[in-house]
């Protein structure tokens, strides 16, 4: 029952082929069996599971008909859980229980679905590899001397390795995106402003958004039908109506024209491009058409990614001070020390890089040269894909450069790290939606593919992934449970 | 970047940096500062920043009181705390 | 010797009367037991996210409006970022290269002219908490309640020439807040919080000299002597072949002097930028207009009203424009007053004033109204009372013995007029002094008045004292 998609488990449990308990015991062994191994998750909320499960057999049971009630997912340690502590897998956190819950929680416990846990990921979010964690690196189950991607990793896994049924991630460079292609699972990043930033716990403000990672684009379809929508509480969220993101799925492709830009394919490696040229010629077989696009100054993304997230992350990670929640340093000499001290414990070397780069790009002198030269030129690339999307329905190409690396291989030289999001990061510069799909392999590992809507045309890239997703099986392959 | 740039950032930033580690970081946000650089190189004349992904304006809300007293239950979880106030060492006024 | 022209300019903190703060929903009542008032987003917990109260948005607008200034149709809300306990986020939320409020100006009546003093510009901000620094045996104590508390930061010209003039323009514009009822002005609490930079320049010379900002000093007095003693201050360092050093001092009203801050003057560098959490703040047309068809008479219009409607002589016009609550007062007594504005005015800023002051509380809270008021100005002119015996009413109302005829009759302090009740009391009053009586018709005229005042006392006041007088003299 772990291998069904969330519209077959909805069907087995409207059907009463197995009850939510057992559905939910089912992955909760999963967990059990192969968490130790790969790290996935940080909190197991065993009990609380087991109890939403029952009460949702109740419910069932007295006729209650919401498709997702009963069917468990996991929440990326980043969204905060009321009761149920929310570490974002940083020391400063290690103690935090959010007395609230993050909309999208609250939106899937509405909807009946039972939390299993809450999952791995780089701190913070910030990392491509999940090696940033204070709770250790989650294991890519391809290959488990790899990384599984980041910062959305745990999720990325713990779906790929059927722990649970789906998850959220959050992606503010490529966090969703990134591991999904290194796992094989599918990842959506919404539009910025489709998803509730509220109780999501803040990197870079401007580019965070949630998302859910799935092992289906209509799984992911559900999920989003969930977690889209206005919510007061979030300022830059947008109020316009939430389509059926199942809707059209099944829309014909025929006449549809796929965007490629070639600066995407220009230092690509041939087995990578292979893999999205397969990927394309499908699409031209259902009768889609083919146009290359120019995206200048897309190739500024990376430099001004690390100018725009930074700057944010320095001013949203100032409230650790160790005052009012969380990890606070121990005997403290004076008010300087309790600061200093608490952050430079609480932290780890990856967020203290960013905080400094971002304090600096700030700071007084640099301020133009830097920040607002990078906002400059943020909306430079916003207008690239304004242009393209005159002409195409949807950009496509690689997720990332390369399949998973090695754990250990880029971590002590950030830049390369940062490079690994080179494909991913202009989409939250200019806040559009995409969605990574499963590609195929090279060799025995996964890689994904990018497509990139323009703003709310999530059900547009959700119709080309289900599409591509009924005419091949690359999603369907899970990795071989070694030890 | 140099010594005293480190520093100086790392006490705005309120991270403390040993002597130590000074030359690592010296050396990384060196390397990150040159290589975000590169956008000076992007022709940006007649282009207004972009400080926001949406377009619209800010919504207000109501004037309404809609948050209670739950000092209780946020300071459960605070480091230090006495008669309702967070402890902090020593402020000098 | 050289002459010192001072400069000044003064930073103001208002604290906008909203029920709720500037980013969330919890309470800015004053007064709550510490951290009560304090919700996940001002308390800065990870994940919560600010949302603008429109109410301070409305009001910051308002202000604008009445100053005559420039709405900002976009104006952006950034970050302030520095470190303090008091500031749960790390950084205030505040708006900083495009602020709401550009350029406007305030109509102060100084020494008997009127001046304008320039106002550079006026932003909302949130407040922050407070330190509590006894009691916590070497630690400091954090209250959170006021963080969040929506502020408008109004920003002068450095116009003002002396302390005696920063203290007129700070009275004028404390006393238009109110009246815009955007603030409740009350200094002691803070809602009213007031730096002043001072500078002093060669007399003739244009260029400014190096100012200090002398911070948070809270009341008309301090500001005047902070100024005043800062003045002196730089004179004396100037005068000394010193220079002046750019600095924030504090006022210390124990000592009347400014020292130094301490330990605040490490480097600032606040890293202002966009705050991503918030939109930049639109307001069209149709919002200002509506704020500004909700703007009541402003207080120099009121006051210019009040000479011309009332024939008030300027001091009359402003004590009485001074709040909106007193003006709203005299304008009703005068109205039961069938129009005796002068003497209307006279009671109000004479005994009710007096009372006022002696039960410590403001025009609000007065135990007249101003109904009773002006019943008892009517009855004083038709001649119902005297002068003297309304004192008497006055009290009585204020004591709340009932309306101003019902005290008159329960009293009986009905004037008395007609000659034969008076000649009674006179025959009774010479009966009672036959000597003294006898002098003063022997032409002892300084006898006079003691036997009208003997007639006064025999009627308890209430003989009308022309008639005792016309009486007394024919029978001489």
């Amino acid at each position: 029952m772990r291998d069904k998609t969330l519209l077959e488990l909805s069907r087995a449990l409207a059907a009463k082929e197995f009850s939510c308990l057992e559905l939910t015991q089912a992955y909760l062994k999963q967990i059990e069996t192969r968490n130790p191994i790969l790290n996935a998750f940080i909190s197991v909320t065993k009990e609380l599971a087991l109890e939403t499960a029952s009460a949702a057999d109740t419910r069932r049971a007295k006729g209650e008909a919401l498709p997702l009630l009963g069917i468990p997912i996991s929440h990326k340690d980043i969204l905060c859980t009321q009761g149920v502590k929310t570490t974002c897998g940083s020391k400063i956190l290690h103690n935090f229980i959010a007395p609230y819950s993050a909309t999208v929680v609250k939106r899937f416990e509405q909807a009946g679905m039972i939390l299993l846990g809450k999952t791995n990921l780089d701190e913070f979010a910030m990392g491509s590899s999940n090696e940033n964690s204070f709770y250790g690196p989650v294991k890519n189950p391809w290959d488990m001397e790899r990384v599984p991607g980041g910062s959305s990793g745990g999720s990325a896994v713990a779906v790929a390795a059927r722990m649970t049924p789906a998850a959220t991630g959050t992606d503010t460079g490529g966090s969703i995106r990134q591991p999904a292609a290194l796992t094989n699972t599918t990842g959506l990043k919404p539009t910025y402003g489709r998803v509730s930033r509220f109780g999501l716990v803040a990197f870079a403000s401007s580019l965070d958004q949630a998302g859910p990672i799935t092992a289906t684009a209509e799984d992911a379809a559900l999920l989003m039908n969930v977690m889209a929508g206005f919510d007061e509480k979030d300022s830059t969220s947008v109020d316009i109506p939430v389509p059926d993101y199942t809707q059209d799925l099944s829309k014909a492709l025929k006449g549809k024209v796929i965007g490629i830009p070639k600066i995407f394919f220009k230092d690509l490696e041939p087995t990578m491009a292979l893999r999205i040229e397969a990927v394309i010629s499908a699409y031209q077989k259902m009768g889609a058409v083919v146009k290359d696009i120019d995206l200048p100054n897309v190739s500024f993304s990376v430099p001004v990614y690390y100018v725009i997230a930074p700057a944010e992350c320095s001013s949203n990670l100032a409230r650790y001070d160790g005052v009012r929640f969380g990890y606070r340093a121990k005997a403290p000499k004076d008010l300087y020390d309790l600061y200093t001290r608490t952050r430079a414990e609480g932290f780890g070397p990856e967020v203290k890089r960013r905080i400094m780069i971002g304090t600096y790009v700030l700071s007084s002198g640099y301020y133009d040269a830097y920040y607002l030269k990078a906002q400059k030129v943020r909306q430079l690339i916003r207008q690239d894909f304004q242009k393209a999307f005159e002409t195409v329905d949807i950009i496509l190409g690689p997720t990332t450069p390369t399949p998973a690396f090695k754990l250990g291989d880029k971590i002590q030289d950030p830049i390369s790290m940062y490079l690994s999001d080179i494909y991913t990061i202009a989409v939250n510069l200019a806040g559009l939606p995409a969605i990574s799909i499963p590609a195929g392999f090279i060799g025995h590992l996964p890689v994904g593919v990018q497509m990139i809507a323009n703003y709310f045309k999530e059900d547009r890239l959700l119709n080309f992934a289900h599409q591509y997703q009924q005419v091949t099986d690359w999603h369907k392959k899970r990795p071989k449970e070694t030890s | 970047m140099d010594d005293a740039e480190v520093k100086k950032i790392s006490d705005l930033a309120r991270l403390a940096v040993s002597e130590n580690d000074l030359p690592l970081y010296r050396t990384q946000l060196s390397n990150i500062v040159h290589f975000v650089e590169k956008i000076a190189s992007a022709e940006t004349g007649g282009i207004s920043p972009m400080a926001h992904p949406v377009s619209s304006a800010l919504r207000m809300r109501e004037d309404c009181i809609t948050e209670g007293d739950e000092r209780e239950r946020f300071q459960s979880i605070a480091p230090s705390v006495e008669a309702g106030f967070y402890l902090v060492p020593q402020v000098i006024p | 010797m050289n002459k010192w022209e001072p400069v000044i300019g003064l930073e103001v903190h208002v604290q906008l009367l909203t029920r709720s703060k500037l980013f969330s929903g919890a309470s800015t009542q004053y007064g709550a037991a510490p951290n009560t008032q304090a919700c996940a987003v001002d308390l800065g917990f990870p994940g919560v996210l600010p949302v603008l109260n429109q109410a301070a948005v409305r009001m910051a607008v308002k202000l604008g409006v009445a100053i005559g200034a420039e709405i900002n149709k976009r104006s952006i809300f950034a970050r302030k970022n520095y470190f303090y306990p008091d500031l749960p986020k790390g950084y205030q939320i505040s708006q900083y290269e495009h602020p709401i409020v550009k350029g406007g100006f305030l109509e102060i009546m100084f020494e008997g002219e009127s001046k304008r003093i320039g106002i550079t510009r006026a932003h909302l901000e949130e407040d922050a908490g407070k330190s509590v620094h006894e009691d916590f045996h070497g630690s400091s104590g954090i209250d959170l309640n006021r963080a969040g508390t929506p502020l408008l930061e109004i920003v002068s010209e450095p116009d003002l020439r002396s302390a005696k003039e920063a203290v007129a323009y700070l009275k004028a514009l404390h006393t238009l807040v109110r009246y815009l009822a955007i603030c409740d002005g009350n200094m002691q609490e803070g809602s009213f919080r007031c730096d002043a930079n001072v500078s002093i320049r060669r007399e003739g010379d244009k260029k400014l000299g190096t100012r200090t900002e002398i911070k948070n000093v809270n009341s008309f007095r301090f500001v005047e002597k902070a100024i005043d003693y800062e003045i002196k201050r730089q004179s004396e360092v100037l005068e000394s072949g010193g220079v002046v050093v750019q600095e924030t001092r504090l006022y210390d009203s124990d000592q009347n002097e400014t020292r130094p801050m301490r330990g605040k003057e490490e480097a600032h560098d606040y890293r202002y930028f966009p705050d991503p959490d918030l939109l930049p703040l639109e307001l069209d047309e149709v919002f200002i207009q509506s704020v500004k068809t909700s703007l009541p008479e402003l207080p120099g219009d009121r006051r210019k009203r009040f000479m011309s409607d009332y024939q008030l002589k300027f001091y009359d016009a402003e004590f009485l424009t001074e709040s909106r609550e007193l003006a709203d007062f005299y304008e009703k007594a005068v109205l039961t007053a069938k129009g005796e504005a002068k003497l209307t005015a006279n009671w109000i800023m004479g005994d009710l004033s007096a009372a006022l002051n002696k039960s410590n509380v403001d025009i609000t809270k007065s135990l007249v109204s101003p109904e009773a008021l002006g019943d008892l100005v009517a009855r004083i002119v038709d001649g119902t009372i005297s002068g003297k015996i309304a004192k008497t009413v006055f009290e009585a109302l204020w004591s709340g013995e009932g309306s101003v005829d019902e005290i008159i009759q329960k009293r009986n302090l009905k004037q008395v007029t007609e000659p034969s009740a008076i000649e009674a009391i006179l025959d009774k009053v010479i009966q009672d002094n036959p000597k003294l009586w006898q002098s003063l018709k022997g032409g002892e005229e300084k006898l006079f008045g003691f036997f009208v005042g003997q007639v006064m006392k025999a009627s308890r006041g209430r003989a009308d004292p022309e008639q005792v007088n016309k009486l007394l003299k024919k029978r001489l």
